[in-house]
């Protein structure tokens, strides 16, 4: 029996030699324990030198290997060929994203937008260093610990059908980016992210499809993220509106 | 090349040590511009992967002088003692402003720091975030970076030469990823934070990444690489992949057994195995030493066989599901993705894998290297502390200590403002530009392929230069090395395009990997002694008469220059590594 083999079909995409995109197939051999990026590397090494796409750790935690696998937003270092095999696989640039080449996107909107949600933490007074660390329990820790888990790996914009028809929406990563410091609770910050958490363009966007959390590969549940932030915009309206003499 | 990018700083690399750098720089004069110049998003950068921890003293039980002690002794007294002294007393400050800045810490009860056990540290000192460490650390650096306004980023940016007019550093020229332009950036001061070369070896933990690029542009531009030949196997990799299974798993209480279920190491000088878990013993001696245990077991036959190469049985089964869930969840997940076990129920199958650079750029103790407005700090850098073996979790500390210190250096060079020699820089960018171009993009001849060379080079590294190594196999690696330099001007590239070339990149770092890859060579077959991880099976003894020196290796057309430099001794004299007892 001949060595079994896989075909992959890839989105090959040259702004400086294409106008508009195409597939290319690719028939190489069939590894189960390969993962498509796996796939795609021997691609690279073995057939087409030009085929461009981002890799770094190959272990789910450098976010850079983003791609539509048969449509589907995953981590191509983490989906494995044995679970199309012996289908092909087809292979797209992350959905909703501007295409640089190939299967390379342009992550420019989202690297200003986790600016503008100040992801830092923010102190109205700075204790020294030399008094040691700031107390946090370690139930203080988990209340914010799965939205510090984001990779930014962008699924979670690939899957968003609100950010595919409004691309100012701030979007899942970003949100959760923010709620993560706002629940942290050596983090006094919550007001300066608030403006652009409940502009037009932040939480209330959101329609509550949860493809985000449904796509993440770090279990950041970002859809959970936007309903806390918004019930916590919401409480803050009523103390504001309703309660004027209700301290802050 | 018309433009010229002008800033004070330029540091290369935005992994920890780079994205410290440039937050001290800023921090200590305001008035500076810092440009971060990285090759990927600095969130892709290799600290990501760092698991287990990072080290600094912090509880009452500890001491300075311990953290010195396991340090050195780990090292096979090869440290530089004053640096490792400046590093252990300012790890607790460094931890500190992580804390400070964010960074997710696991807390004890009462909400101090926790810390768990590490392999060769004799009191536990490392502080982690579960077993993530690597990625919370750097995600919290970028996100703070990110507030101070005069830190540029050149996200994507690929630098591949230093610019040294008037005998100083005073820039560099990039490849902007997105256009393919080559560009001049000009600064004051340079720091390389470029990380290490796992990639010039076949089986590794390192990214795809790891490529020395650093290392390599600073040997060119006329700077020693020092200890090149140190290189770390970590224990415990998964076969075929390479992927890291921390040795926080062994800081928990994991347990390492050969094919009958032993606990092999007993055999090698870390037993007796009981009691357990216990400090600087057994599975928490150093990595060389467990290392090169496993070679031994390998030999007499008591390792399992499988497909991608002989391993043994990393067991964490009696932790318990609640334990690893807690303290090492992405061990759990990690085997389960790529081993297909559950660790809960089954052993985990691994193998020393290449995992980390001890050698690097040679830098004095700020993190200043000889050429005059160069710096260099991380992996990329042999400021030495790790010597001829590294402990681990002492590197994301390093990372942090001397990317801080170098900032603060540098910031204080850029301040002065030395002239700028432009002309000259504008003529050697315009070099630059062409060289690239003409081997390159603009070349339709020559047949050999950017992967196979590259498979060629990390098979020979691996025959010549692993845990063990003799004269022969290393003259037989630098005799290949030079082979695959004189056909390397015949690699011909598919993509001659501009656009997101990631071809190009890849030639361009075999490039560099080369160069880095005979320093290593090179300086293993001079050090005709055994020490940590450099091991001579044809000089098995450590000779401190001769070798208590640092390796220099100067890059020359032919075969590098070596030259030794001696190790500094303050308080502690070389002795007898001890561990087990």
């Amino acid at each position: 029996m001949p060595d079994p083999t896989i075909t992959l079909e890839i989105f090959r995409y040259h702004p400086e030699q294409n106008e508009t995109p195409s597939f290319r197939r690719y028939e190489i051999p069939y590894r189960e324990d390969w993962v498509v990026l796996d796939a795609i590397n021997y691609i690279k090494d073995h057939i087409d030198g030009t085929l461009a796409y981002r890799w770094s750790c190959r272990m789910g935690v450098c976010g850079s290997c983003g791609m539509m696998i048969n449509g589907t937003p995953r981590l191509s270092c983490a989906a494995f060929l044995r679970e199309y095999y012996p289908n092909p696989v087809r292979v797209e640039p992350l959905a909703n994203f501007p295409v640089e080449r190939d299967l390379v996107i342009a992550l420019d909107d989202f690297m200003h937008k986790l600016r503008e949600v100040n992801p830092w933490l923010i102190r109205a007074h700075e204790q020294p260093l030399s008094d040691g660390e700031y107390r946090q329990t370690p139930d203080e820790v988990a209340a914010y610990k799965q939205y510090s888990m984001c990779i930014n790996c962008m699924l979670c914009y690939a899957a968003c059908p609100v950010y595919a028809l409004e691309p100012r929406f701030l979007g899942p990563a970003a949100i959760a980016l923010a709620q993560r410091y706002n629940l942290d609770s050596r983090d006094q910050g919550r007001s300066q992210r608030e403006a652009v958490l409940s502009s037009e363009d932040g939480i209330w966007d959101c329609t509550l499809v949860g493809e985000c959390t449904v796509a993440c590969p770090e279990h950041v549940d970002p859809a959970g993220a936007i309903q806390r932030a918004k019930l916590a915009s919401t409480i803050d309206w009523y103390k504001r509106v309703l309660m004027p003499w209700g301290g802050r | 090349m018309n433009e010229i990018s002008e800033h004070d700083i330029i540091v290369v690399g935005g992994g920890a040590a780079g994205l410290r750098a440039a937050i001290a720089a800023v921090q200590a004069d305001p008035r500076l511009d810092v440009a971060i110049v990285s090759k990927v998003y600095p969130m892709r950068s290799h600290t990501v992967s760092a698991e287990g921890g990072a080290a600094a003293v912090i509880k009452p039980n500890d001491s300075l002088d311990e953290h010195i002690n396991d340090t050195i002794s780990g090292s096979d007294w090869l440290a530089d003692q004053d640096v490792v002294e400046a590093f252990v007393r300012e790890a607790p400050h460094e931890l500190i402003q992580l804390e400070h800045w964010g960074c997710p810490w696991s807390r004890e009860p009462d909400g101090s720091i926790a810390v768990r056990p590490f392999g060769g540290m004799k009191i536990e000192r490392t502080w982690f975030a579960a077993d993530k460490v690597g990625f919370h650390l750097l995600h919290t650096l970028f996100q703070t970076s990110l507030k101070f306004e005069t830190i540029k980023r050149y996200d994507e940016w690929y630098g591949t030469k230093l610019l040294v007019e008037n005998g100083r550093c005073q820039g560099i020229v990039a490849i902007e990823l997105r256009s393919g332009q080559v560009r001049l950036l000009a600064a004051n001061a340079v720091i390389l934070c470029t990380g290490g070369a796992g990639r010039i070896y076949p089986f590794t933990t390192n990214g795809a990444i790891k490529t020395g690029d650093g290392m390599a542009m600073a040997y060119r531009a006329g700077v020693p690489l020092k200890d090149m030949e140190f290189v770390q196997y970590h224990p415990t990799g998964l076969p075929g992949t390479g992927i890291l299974i921390t040795e926080a798993a062994r800081g928990e209480g994991g347990i390492l057994v050969n094919k009958d279920g032993y606990r092999y190491l007993q055999d090698y000088g870390l037993g007796p195995p009981e009691p357990w878990p216990r400090l600087r013993a057994m599975e928490l001696g150093p990595r060389d030493k467990l290392s090169q245990a496993f070679v031994h077991e390998t030999r007499k036959g008591r390792t399992f066989a499988g497909p991608y190469g002989d391993y043994v049985h990393l067991d964490v089964r009696h932790l318990g599901e609640e334990k690893i869930n807690t303290k090492i969840p992405f061990v759990r997940e990690l085997a389960h993705r790529y081993a297909g076990i559950d660790p809960v129920h089954e052993p985990i199958p691994v193998r020393p894998v290449v995992h980390y650079m001890m050698g690097g750029v040679h830098t004095d103790v700020s993190g200043a290297t000889p050429l005059p407005g160069l710096y260099a700090a991380g992996e990329a850098a042999c400021v030495s502390i790790n010597g001829a073996n590294r402990l681990g979790s002492n590197s994301l500390t390093e990372c942090l200590v001397f990317g801080a210190r170098a900032g603060r250096h540098a910031a204080a060079l850029a301040a002065q403002h030395p002239p700028r020699d432009r002309a000259a820089l504008a003529a050697q960018a315009r070099d630059e530009a062409s060289r690239i171009a003409a081997t390159f993009i603009r070349k339709d001849t020559g047949a050999e392929r950017v992967a196979a060379l590259r498979a060629e080079m990390t098979r020979a590294m691996e025959e010549g230069t692993g845990i063990y190594r003799d004269e022969a196999s290393l003259r037989k690696t630098c005799d290949v090395l030079r082979e695959l330099r004189d056909r390397f001007p015949s690699i011909r590239l598919d993509d001659r395009s501009l656009s997101f070339n990631t071809e190009l990149i890849a030639a361009l770092e075999l490039d560099f990997m080369l160069d880095v890859a005979e320093a290593v060579a090179h300086s293993a077959l001079a050090r005709t002694e055994s020490r940590g991880s450099h091991q001579r099976t044809d000089h098995p003894r450590r000779d401190d008469t001769r070798f208590l020196k640092h390796t220099l290796a100067y890059r020359t057309d032919a075969a590098p220059r070596i030259d030794y430099l001696d190790v500094v001794i303050t308080r502690w004299p070389p002795a007898e590594r001890v561990y087990g007892r």
